[in-house]
């Protein structure tokens, strides 16, 4: 694990290090859309721009359900619960450089509120349910904000590695509420009418519970990076980037160190309630062992595969993490071994990708894009510089 | 008239026909084979099911897919069901319920199964129960003894128990103690669930008087230092686990350990000595070499075992293991799943020429509580219960195998009488293939 952290922590061990912008989050850094630039149509606005890309994302989205198949909607669903997890992860870890092994735990603590909520004779409307599992969530999140805020690199992992596997067990030891080992069963909500007529209009395809719950988790991914987004541009994120890269030169510029990390990691573990709410009904089920450390682990994979810092990134890595098993597996079918080899296989596959990515692309998929591309335009921007002093000189 | 006089005829004859070439089972439904619902084509019927092939729980439990496995193969060899080939696709869940979900997802909606087999796991299995009676996909013979599957047949249509359920076998536990261990001071080892739960209201329903101490572990946390002390404490001089099979053999060494030696009654799902022996052997880095420690503790079960090598279920199943299995040893979880097969294809028949989903539901409604198989007592289905096999016998661990010390009884769940099963074990038929006439 020592490697997926010394990126984050890089710098932020209280001492000033000169070489601040970190290149594992390189992906984060760079603006989300161009509006600096002069060719650019997107708006100016920062809100503005990001609705449109919601507006666009949105409508992606509903392309790409209608265009899959049923089980494709299925993955999606799964994709988009990881995906609002790893999104909430990367924020903390890529833009506030603090680490999380204890997000399992929360989107646990988010999946047990909505598998509570659920039971009831007359279950209050989605909506309401998950807010709900944002809120008790973000309150763990506070609490453990506070602690992990005094705290660094391998202490800080060990923190949250604590809660990740402490939380699941009070499911266990409070049996007759959380039913213990076999969890909460959950009784997925039916979607509503109109959603019948929508998809009948959109496409004609059938409208079944499966493409509804995959809706509502594309629904919710959608506001979490809307939202994410938003916060990273502001003003709030760039403090954040301030505490990450330079402590002491954010200190002296009269940041309180302690109340951000806090509020990071409580934007974090709100972003995991939902992403645990969205589980508990895509899974139809609240059950201890969905909570392990491999889920932790697994969102911090995703988010370092994909970039550090990058919401672009967490969407990718997430992806990596609900399609390559399957896609190893039946691989691994078609070239003739056993069914129990080839699922063997998988988790070794993704092993050596992570091991693969770790050595060749170190800032991950998009941070990797991202600084090629900023490296080619300073290069051209040098060479620009460099001929417009020649010329002039002659 | 003379149209609908001939076409009678001419349906009778084709009746007729199908009984007469059908081979594998009579009494059809005649005619050609159809495509006659999901998963089911003229030449295959595709079935799935999810198990730990990776992970803590795969020792062992990964096995069982390989048994049906193999028994499929040797099945289509000798042509299958009504001409029709067995697709046994399994999958990996690591026993997490949300990879569970999402194979399950994977077999349903992508490969198109006709019905799930021996999904494996009670917490694993919860996760899709639903999901599986929603889409009315036929959810046979689940691989856990658990109530859920098979009490209320109302909120689960679909679902099928196979094994005896936890709280029956608690029951015939019970009734054993109190007939012959009536002075024992009984301590309960249990795991902090359903399984524990069911076991322990079967058991108290005999010898409530009895138990001086009841003591549960949670699974995950290996030490069971302080329940095997409260248990000396208690003056327990028998000792009755319903535990998973690590939990058999962390409660062996620490039992050595305190030197405190009663007489152990495992619960059938902790009870396989080979396995056992293994993990005593982990656990206790090489200085436990084997099962020795299992010696004369008792158990239950409701399946020939691999050591009863002169069981003509156990011949057969060998036999097919060499012919059509894979790499490794027949294994008790081989055999497990072998049986399962057999329970399959006897509902395959049943749901005759072209089956349906609910066709499939309907006849093993109807005449499964007829079938006769490797099981030692007849299974409970009916349109009131979908509950497995109801009966067990007694038996003591002597070396990787274990002999009989009481006879198959059979039972149900609540307050149903215990009684001695009068039926003879069944034989194997041909090739231990069923032969059931089709019920509709």
């Amino acid at each position: 694990m020592s490697d997926l952290q010394s990126p984050a922590s890089t710098g932020t061990a209280g001492k000033a290090s000169s070489d601040a912008p970190v290149k594992a989050t390189a992906g984060g850094d760079a603006p989300s859309a161009q509006a600096k630039s002069g060719r650019s149509f997107l708006p100016r606005s920062t809100l503005l721009r990001h609705l449109l890309v919601l507006a666009a994302c949105a409508v992606l989205a509903v392309v790409v359900l209608e265009i899959t198949s049923p089980f494709q909607n299925s993955q999606l669903a799964t994709l988009t619960y990881y995906a609002i997890a790893a999104g909430g992860l990367t924020v903390l870890t890529g833009m506030n450089g603090q680490i999380s092994l204890g997000h399992g735990a929360l989107m646990a603590a988010g999946a047990y509120t909505t598998a509570l909520f659920l039971d009831a004779e007359e279950p209050l409307p989605l909506p309401v349910i998950l807010l709900a599992a944002i809120v008790v969530a973000t309150a763990i999140g506070a609490l453990v904000g506070v602690a992990a805020a005094r705290l660094h690199g391998p202490y800080l992992a060990g923190a949250t590695l604590a809660l990740a596997v402490g939380l699941p067990g009070l499911a266990i030891y409070f049996h007759d509420t959380f039913g213990g080992e076999q969890g909460m069963r959950v009784r997925a909500p039916q979607a509503p009418e109109w959603f019948g007529s929508f998809i009948d209009a959109v496409s004609g395809n059938s409208a079944s519970s499966t493409k509804w719950l995959a809706y509502v988790g594309a629904i919710c991914l959608l506001i979490t990076y809307f939202f994410l987004a938003n916060l990273v541009r502001s003003r709030i994120g760039r403090t954040w980037r301030a505490v990450r890269d330079q402590e002491v030169a954010a200190e002296l510029a009269g940041i309180n160190l302690g109340a951000w990390r806090v509020l990071a990691f409580v934007v974090s573990a709100a972003a995991a309630g939902l992403a645990g709410g969205v589980l508990a009904i895509v899974v139809r089920l609240a059950a201890p062992s969905g909570f392990t450390i491999v889920l932790s682990l697994s969102l911090l994979t995703a988010i370092v595969i994909g970039g550090l810092g990058s919401l672009l990134g967490a969407l990718l890595g997430s992806a990596l993490l609900v399609f390559l098993p399957p896609f190893v597996t039946n691989l691994g079918g078609d070239f003739g071994l056993s069914q129990t080899e080839a699922a063997q296989l998988a988790p070794f596959v993704y092993g050596v990708v992570l091991i693969v990515v770790m050595i060749f692309v170190p800032a991950g998929f998009v941070g990797t894009i991202r600084l090629r591309w900023m490296t080619r335009k300073a290069k051209r921007a040098m060479a620009q510089a460099g001929a417009d002093g020649a010329s002039s000189r002659g | 008239m003379t149209t609908i006089a001939a076409a009678t005829v001419l349906s009778t004859v084709a009746a007729c026909g199908g009984s007469d070439d059908s081979g594998g089972a009579s009494g059809g439904g005649g005619g050609e084979n159809e495509a006659s619902d999901i998963g089911v084509t003229e030449t295959s019927i595709k079935l799935g099911g999810h198990y730990p092939l990776t992970g803590v729980a795969a020792p062992g439990y990964s096995e069982i897919p390989t048994g049906l496995d193999a028994y499929f193969t040797c099945l289509n060899q000798e042509g299958g069901v009504y001409d029709r080939e067995i697709e046994w696709i399994f999958r990996d869940d690591a026993y997490n319920p949300t990879q569970t979900s999402q194979v399950t997802n994977e077999l349903v909606l992508e490969d198109e199964i006709f019905a799930m087999v021996s999904g494996l796991g009670t917490p694993t299995h919860s996760a899709v129960v639903d999901f599986l009676n929603d889409e009315g996909v036929p959810d046979l013979f689940v691989s856990s003894g658990s109530l859920l599957w098979g009490d209320n047949p109302e909120e689960y249509p679909m679902s099928f128990g196979w094994q005896t359920d936890y709280m029956s076998e608690g029951k015939i536990i019970g009734e054993y103690i109190a007939e012959n261990f009536p002075d024992a001071q009984v301590g309960l080892f249990l795991q902090d669930d359903d399984f524990g739960e069911d076991g322990e209201a079967g058991i108290r329903q005999y010898i409530d008087d009895q138990i001086v101490a009841a003591e549960r572990y949670t699974p995950g946390n290996t030490n069971v230092g302080p329940q095997i002390a409260a248990l000396q404490a208690a003056g327990a001089d028998f000792v009755v686990g319903f535990n998973v099979p690590s939990y058999t053999a962390l409660s062996q060494l620490t039992a050595l350990q305190l030197g405190y030696d009663p007489q152990w009654f495992y619960s059938n799902v902790g009870s396989d000595p080979t396995l056992v022996g293994g993990l005593l052997n982990r656990f206790s880095e090489g200085q436990v070499s084997d099962a020795a420690l299992l010696d004369g503790a008792l158990t239950t079960g409701y399946l020939p075992t691999v050591d009863m090598t002169d069981n003509p279920w156990i011949q057969e199943f060998q036999r097919i293991w060499d012919e059509c299995g894979g790499e490794g040893e027949l294994t008790n979880y081989r055999v497990y799943g072998m049986a399962q097969a057999y329970t399959v294809t006897q509902a395959l028949q049943a749901a005759g020429q072209n089956p349906t989903r609910e066709g499939l539901v309907e006849a093993i409604e109807q005449v499964g509580s007829e079938w006769e198989g490797p099981v030692f007592a007849p299974f409970r289905y009916s349109e009131d219960s979908h509950m497995g096999t109801s009966g067990m016998t007694i038996e003591r661990i002597v070396g990787n195998g274990s002999e009989e010390v009481q006879p198959v009884r059979v039972t149900d769940i609540g307050d149903a009488p215990i009684e001695e099963f009068d039926g003879e074990p069944a034989t194997p038929p041909a090739n231990a293939i069923p032969d059931e006439e089709a019920v509709n």
